[in-house]
C-alpha cells in the first residue's frame, strides 16, 4: 500500500472513531440527565404532602413526556434553526436529520430534549400541591415548544446573546435552563397563590412540613449525579486531549460547588436555626449545582467552591425571603435554588473566569454582559409566564378548588392515591 | 371489673409490659396515639419554626379484677415513670360486663384462663 493511501485510510478510521466517542459521551450523557426527571420527581414528592403524591408524579411524567414530543416537533429547530435576527432559530418542523456536525444531529436532539424539560419540571415544584393538572399539561407544552427555546436561543442558539462583543458565557445552563423554569415557576406560584393554611392571619408563614424526606434525599442524590451528565456532558465531545481534560474538569468543579453549597447550608441553618435543617441542606446542594453550571468549564476548582458558597448563601437568604416578603409558596424552594442561586453563579462567571474574570485582571467586560443575559432572560421568562398563567387563569383555571385542595389532589384529580394502607 | 386505661410514653412501653406481666398481667390492649399536652417539640422547617403541638403516645386498656386493681395501678405508676413533665396518666372506670367469645363465660371468669 502506498503510504499516501494509508495515510488516508488511517484518517478516516480515526475521525470515524472520534465520531463515536463523542456520540457515546453526548448520549450516555443525555441519558444521566434523563435521569435527573426522577430527581426532581423525588424531590418534589419528598418535600410536599402525602395527600398530593400522586398529583406531583403525574405533573413530573407528564411533562417530560409533553417536552420530548413537542421539543422534537417544533421546539429544537426553533432555538437551533438558523438564526432569524437574533431572537428566534429558523423553524423547520418534526426535526430530522441524519448529518454528523461532531456527532450525529438525533444524538444532540435527544441531548437538548433532556434539557428542555429540566427547565419544565422545575416549575411543578413551585406550584405544587394546589395547581389544576390540565393547567399544568398545557404550560408543559408551551414552555417546551415556544418559550425556553427563544431565550435558548438567545444563547446557544446563535442569538443575540451569543452575538454581543463580549458573548453570554452559560456553558451548561444556570440561566437558559434553571432560571428560566424558577422564573416561570416565580409567576406561576404567585398567580395561582400560596396553598391553603400557609400563611397565618398576620400573613406570618407557616410551616407545612413534606412528607417524606427519604425521599427528597434519594431525589437530591439522583440529581447530583445526573449533573455529571448536565455539565461535562455540555462540552459535547470526548475525543481528543482537549476534551478529556475539559470534561474532567468540568465534572470536578460541578462536584466541588455542589459540596460546597450543600456545607455552606448545613452550617448556615446552624447558625441561623439552631440546628443543622436537612431539607435546606438538600436544596443547598442543589444551589451549588445550579450555581456551579454557568462557568464550570471556566473557573478554577477554587472558583467553584466560592461559587458553591455563595451560590448556598443566595438560596439561604432567598428562600425566607419568597417565603415573607414575596409571600409567594413555593414547597421545594426551586425559586431560590433554581432561580436565585442560578442567576448569582451566572453573574459569578464575570468575576471568576480565568480567562476574562474581573477577579483575574479580565476587566469588568464578561461582568456587565452576564448580567444583562440574567437580567434579559429574567424579564423573559417573568414576562411570558405572567401572560401564560395569566391566560390560563382566566380560562381554564390555574387553581383547584378548595374541597380538593383540601382533601387532596391525588383523589379528585386522578381518582388514585400513591399511599393505600 | 375495673377498666384501666393508662397513657404512657411510647418510650417507657417495653418496661410497663415487662411490669404488668410481672403483676399476673397477660392480656390487654394498646394503641399508639397522638395527643396534646404540657410536653412540647419544637422543631424548624426550612427556617420557619413550629410547634408540632401533638405528642405521640402508647394508650393501654386493661380489664382487670377488683382484685388486681391495686397491683395494676401500682405497676404502671412504677414503670411508666421518668419524672419528667409528659409520663402520662391513668384512669380507672368500672366496667359492667365480659364474656369469653369462645366458651361463653362471663364476668370475672372471662378475664383469666383457669389452670
Amino acid at each position: 500500500m502506498e503510504i499516501k493511501t494509508l495515510y488516508i485510510t488511517v484518517a478516516d478510521a480515526v475521525s470515524g472513531l472520534t465520531v463515536s466517542i463523542d456520540t457515546i459521551w453526548v448520549l450516555l450523557a443525555a441519558f444521566l440527565v434523563m435521569f435527573m426527571q426522577p430527581g426532581f420527581a423525588m424531590v418534589e414528592a419528598g418535600f410536599t404532602r402525602a395527600k398530593n403524591t400522586a398529583n406531583i408524579l403525574m405533573k413530573n411524567f407528564s411533562d417530560f413526556a409533553i417536552g420530548s414530543i413537542v421539543f422534537w416537533i417544533l421546539g429544537y429547530t426553533l432555538m437551533y434553526g438558523d438564526d432569524i435576527g437574533g431572537f428566534v432559530g429558523k423553524v423547520s418542523l418534526f426535526y430530522s436529520n441524519d448529518a454528523v456536525d461532531g456527532v450525529p444531529g438525533m444524538a444532540s436532539l435527544l441531548f437538548q430534549t433532556v434539557f428542555a424539560a429540566t427547565a419544565a419540571t422545575i416549575v411543578s415544584g413551585a406550584m405544587a400541591e394546589r395547581t389544576n393538572f390540565s393547567a399544568y399539561l398545557f404550560f408543559s407544552l408551551i414552555i417546551t415548544a415556544f418559550i425556553y427555546p427563544i431565550s435558548g436561543h438567545w444563547i446557544w442558539g446563535g442569538g443575540w446573546l451569543s452575538q454581543l462583543e463580549t458573548p453570554f458565557h452559560d456553558f451548561a445552563g444556570s440561566t437558559a435552563v434553571h432560571s428560566v423554569g424558577a422564573w416561570m415557576g416565580l409567576m406561576g406560584a404567585w398567580l395561582v397563590g400560596p396553598r391553603l393554611g400557609k400563611y397565618g392571619r398576620n400573613g406570618e408563614p407557616k410551616a407545612i412540613p413534606g412528607h417524606n424526606l427519604t425521599l427528597g434525599a434519594l431525589g437530591v442524590f439522583i440529581l447530583w449525579f445526573g449533573w455529571f451528565g448536565f455539565n461535562p456532558g455540555s462540552q459535547l465531545a470526548a475525543s481528543g486531549e482537549g476534551n478529556a481534560m475539559a470534561i474532567a474538569h468540568i465534572a470536578i468543579t460541578t462536584n466541588l460547588a455542589a459540596a460546597a453549597g450543600a456545607l455552606t447550608a448545613l452550617f448556615g441553618t446552624w447558625i441561623l436555626y439552631k440546628r443543622p435543617g436537612l431539607s435546606l441542606t438538600l436544596n443547598g446542594a442543589l444551589a451549588g449545582l445550579v450555581g456551579i453550571t454557568a462557568g464550570c468549564d471556566i473557573v478554577s476548582p477554587g472558583g467553584a467552591i466560592i461559587i458553591g458558597v455563595v451560590a448556598g448563601m443566595v438560596m439561604l437568604a432567598a428562600v425566607p425571603f419568597v417565603d415573607r416578603i414575596l409571600k409567594i409558596d413555593d414547597p421545594v424552594g426551586a425559586i431560590s435554588v433554581h432561580g436565585f442561586a442560578g442567576a448569582a453563579g451566572t453573574i459569578m462567571v464575570g468575576l471568576l473566569a480565568t480567562d476574562g474574570g474581573l477577579f483575574y485582571g479580565g476587566g469588568a467586560a464578561l461582568l456587565g454582559t452576564q448580567v444583562i443575559g440574567v437580567l434579559a432572560v429574567a424579564a423573559w421568562a417573568l414576562g411570558t409566564g405572567f401572560i401564560l398563567f395569566s391566560i390560563l387563569k382566566y380560562t381554564i383555571g390555574i387553581r383547584v378548588t378548595r374541597r380538593i385542595e383540601e382533601e387532596g389532589l391525588d383523589v379528585y384529580e386522578h381518582g388514585e392515591t400513591s399511599y393505600n394502607m | 371489673m375495673k377498666k384501666i386505661e393508662a397513657i404512657i410514653r411510647k418510650t417507657r412501653f417495653e418496661e410497663v409490659k415487662d411490669a404488668l406481666n410481672e403483676a399476673g398481667i397477660e392480656f390487654f390492649s394498646f394503641w399508639e396515639v397522638r395527643g396534646v399536652g404540657q410536653a412540647r417539640e419544637s422543631r424548624v422547617y426550612r427556617g420557619i419554626s413550629y410547634d408540632t403541638g401533638t405528642i405521640e403516645r402508647v394508650l393501654l386498656s386493661i380489664i382487670v379484677r377488683d382484685i388486681n386493681v391495686a397491683r395494676t395501678i401500682d405497676s404502671i405508676l412504677k414503670s411508666a415513670s421518668t419524672g419528667e413533665i409528659g409520663d402520662g396518666k391513668v384512669f380507672v372506670s368500672d366496667i359492667m360486663e365480659s364474656y369469653r367469645i369462645r366458651t361463653g363465660e362471663m364476668g370475672d371468669e372471662s378475664l383469666y384462663i383457669k389452670d
